[in-house]
């Protein structure tokens, strides 16, 4: 993908989102970011359990109203928008596939009526003809078949059920979609199967992916570029290949060597980085800072020299 | 290590459920062994019986399950045939087992130090004060940070990873000669997760247990296991060393199992992937099991059942393609390279040798 020409789809700064506010229990789940996504991309957000992966993703689909900062979805800002129409159009443009595709359907539902909920909503279908008609033609396009409409979740296996879950978010038309860990809970060999539909259908629809994963080998190969969270900051943000190949941030290497690739030899020799926080410490100001083209690192003013040190040795040309 | 002697041989068995729907064929013919010290990883899709064959070691099976054949020597005596005081000795003293949530395997109500010191107690008859004193050790064996201080505290007051620890010292106080451990890193972090495999990496080497790591992770079977044991829809359908499963599979199952799952290197629009479900073992298919879905199945597969064909001393698989007459096929383009990096091992081996013989005639006089 070319960067530098491409349009900006989604627009998140100085993000912030706080559970418990000014309680004891308060809980920077999300803590300042920023970032863009562009379009027809897959931005993909990794992070440790409780980095706020989800939490983010939740907050950009507008699910939270957001403790404070900017969401703009094609130039449009979303946080604080009354426009009743535009809201609604947002709603529409902008799905979420769900991680557990056990209970993210409504047991009681048959597929159809599942599959169609988005179209009921937005009146989307002219007839009950129209209506069966726009629900075969998803359940083909995800790999399923007309029979399979009248039938209930708890008939299908895992994999089916994560089809059925694009299906619905399909429905209507979105443009964006937000797929939170929509592989953890498959067997690898239908993970496979799941992620080549998602990237099958983005080819055909034009779609913009925030793939949200803590599987760091699957976010590499299905993202273009890729968000690195830990305790609720972003602190790495370039093309997957930078951010695999070339890591800057402490933390960011020590996560990639912990993961366990499928070959003896490697493994045999392989070395975990532990990781020391003190690039995170509070004591100083740190915000994203562009050290490569395209590729930032959250730092302090003081601490830009040591990283394009870091970049140089990699090989990669500075930015100015 | 070949040449270990084995304390376990599970041999033939065969395990059916009876279940409302029908009899569920869940294990449908298992058999392999264990060696001291050595860790055997047993991997293959949800379903495939992994959780089954193991709780079958352990006396574990649930009330509808139904021994249809075979058996389980733990040193030559037959685990199925015990009696429940027998296997309350072997559990826990002999075999321990970790399960993948820390969660479940504790008491949220029972103090750490007391859960840790408990198999001791009774299965050793040591007196509470040693008891503790020892889970004390187990504690800070395992990297429990502060352990003094911590012995005390509620499993809740823990984080995941250290909960698994937790889970691990229980397993361990013991020093059981068999280790279970069925997914026991699959809820943690990437981070955490490389932490708990290589305590149990050296907590091996210390206590000289045996481990049977079951998994659907690759990367973490590359790395723990000494051999590999690929199961789909009840059966084993390769086993072989380390090496010869990730580097010269012969199962169009294992290669499918390699080949699904992106490393940080494949690129492409699209990943091989392995088409359909396994089969409905209420009522399994005639012949191979994988053949529906097997893009290399052959006419014999929908009739015949494979035999396991060896491919050398400790490799074996069960497909047809490794029969003699068998047509030639092209593995995917992943294997390929993997059994290229395998000739090239192998070739390195000879050198090493033939290096080694060199210098043995030179060395004589
Ligand atoms: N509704 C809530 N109220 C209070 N705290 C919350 C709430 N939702 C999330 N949190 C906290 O916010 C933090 C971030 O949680 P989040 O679920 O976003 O993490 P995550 O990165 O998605 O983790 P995982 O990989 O486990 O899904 C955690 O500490 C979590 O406990
Ligand atoms: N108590 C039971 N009654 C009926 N069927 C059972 C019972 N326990 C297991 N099974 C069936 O036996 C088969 C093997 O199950 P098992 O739990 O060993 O799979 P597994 O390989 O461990 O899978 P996973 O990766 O999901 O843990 C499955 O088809 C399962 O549904
Ligand atoms: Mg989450
Ligand atoms: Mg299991």
């Amino acid at each position: 993908m070319e960067l530098d020409n491409a349009k900006k789809v989604l627009e998140v700064s100085h993000l912030k989102q706080y559970f418990n506010m000014g309680k004891k229990d308060e809980v920077k789940a999300v803590d300042d970011i920023s970032f863009d996504i562009y379009e027809g991309e897959t931005f993909g957000l990794v992070g440790e359990s409780g980095s706020g992966k989800t939490t983010a993703g939740r907050a950009i689909i507008h699910l939270y109203q957001p403790t404070s900062g900017s969401i703009k979805f094609n130039g449009q800002e979303i946080v604080g928008l009354k426009d009743h129409k535009k809201m609604q159009q947002f709603r529409r443009d902008m799905q979420m596939i769900f991680q557990d595709p056990y209970a993210s359907l409504n047991p009681r539902m048959k597929v159809k009526d599942i599959v169609a909920e988005g179209i009921d909503i937005n009146h989307l279908a002219k007839n009950d003809d129209d209506r069966s008609k726009q629900v075969a033609d998803l359940l083909a396009t995800v790999g399923l078949n007309r029979d399979h409409a009248s039938r209930y979740p708890h008939e299908f296996s895992g994999g089916q059920r994560q089809r059925i879950g694009i299906a619905r978010a399909l429905a209507v038309q979105p443009k964006f979609i937000i797929a939170d860990e929509p592989i953890s809970a498959l067997d690898v060999s239908i993970q496979a199967q799941v992620v080549n539909l998602l990237k099958k259908l983005q080819r055909e629809r034009k779609l913009t992916y925030l793939f949200i994963a803590h599987d760091l080998s699957m976010v590499k190969y299905i993202s273009d570029r890729i968000g690195v969270l830990h305790y609720g900051r972003m602190l790495e943000v370039g093309t997957s290949d930078e951010v695999y190949n070339h890591p800057l941030h402490d933390y960011t290497r020590s996560l990639l060597s912990a993961v366990p690739v499928p070959d003896p030899e490697y493994e045999r020799t392989r070395t975990q980085i532990k990781y020391d926080p003190k690039y995170e410490d509070g004591s100083k100001k740190r915000e994203l800072v562009e050290i490569v083209p395209h590729h930032f690192v959250q730092c302090s003013q003081d601490e830009i020299p040591m990283y394009q040190e870091r970049a140089k040795e990699m090989g990669l040309s500075v930015r100015a | 290590m070949q040449s270990k002697e084995n304390i376990l041989e599970v041999n033939h068995l065969k395990i059916n459920f009876k279940t409302y729907a029908g009899t569920v064929k869940a294990i449908r013919d298992v058999s392999f062994n264990l060696k001291k010290g050595e860790t055997l990883a047993i991997v293959g899709e949800s379903g495939s019986g992994k959780t089954v064959t193991t709780r079958s070691i352990m006396g574990l099976l649930a009330n509808n399950a139904v021994v249809a054949g075979g058996n389980v020597l733990f040193h030559g005596q037959d685990v199925l045939k015990m009696s429940q005081r027998e296997l309350e000795n072997l559990r826990g003293a002999k075999i321990a087992q970790i399960f993948q949530d820390p969660m479940t395997s504790l008491d949220p109500t029972m103090r750490i130090g007391r859960q840790i010191a408990e198999p001791l107690m009774v299965h050793k008859g040591v007196k509470k004060a040693k008891a503790m004193a020892q889970a004390l050790e187990m504690m800070k064996l395992v990297g429990i940070t502060d352990a003094e201080n911590r012995i005390n505290d509620y499993p809740h007051q823990f984080s995941g990873g250290m909960r698994q620890r937790i889970v691990i010292a229980i397993a361990l106080i013991n020093y059981p000669e068999i280790l279970i451990a069925d997914e026991p890193t699959t809820a943690l972090d990437v981070t955490i997760q490389a932490q708990i495999l290589d305590l149990m990496r050296e907590l091996q080497d210390k206590i000289e247990t045996s481990i049977i790591f079951i998994t659907h992770d690759l990367g973490v079977v590359a790395g723990m296991a000494d051999r590999v044991a690929v199961m789909y829809a009840g059966k084993i359908v390769e086993f072989g060393t380390v090496d010869e499963i990730f580097y010269n599979p012969k199962h169009p199952y294992t290669w499918g199992l390699l080949s699904s799952m992106p490393t940080l290197d494949t690129n492409g629009d699209e990943l091989p992937s392995i088409p359909g479900t396994p089969p409905d073992l209420l009522d399994p298919p005639k012949g191979d099991a994988f053949a529906a879905r097997n893009s290399y199945a052959l006419k014999i597969d929908t009739e015949k059942e494979p035999p396991f064909f060896k491919v050398s001393d400790t490799h074996y698989a069960a497909t047809w393609l490794l029969h003699p007459d068998a047509p030639k096929v092209t593995p995917p383009e992943q294997i390929i390279e993997r059994q290229k990096k395998f000739a090239k091992m192998q070739q390195q081996l000879e050198d090493k040798k033939l290096h080694h013989k060199v210098e043995e005639t030179e060395e004589q006089p």
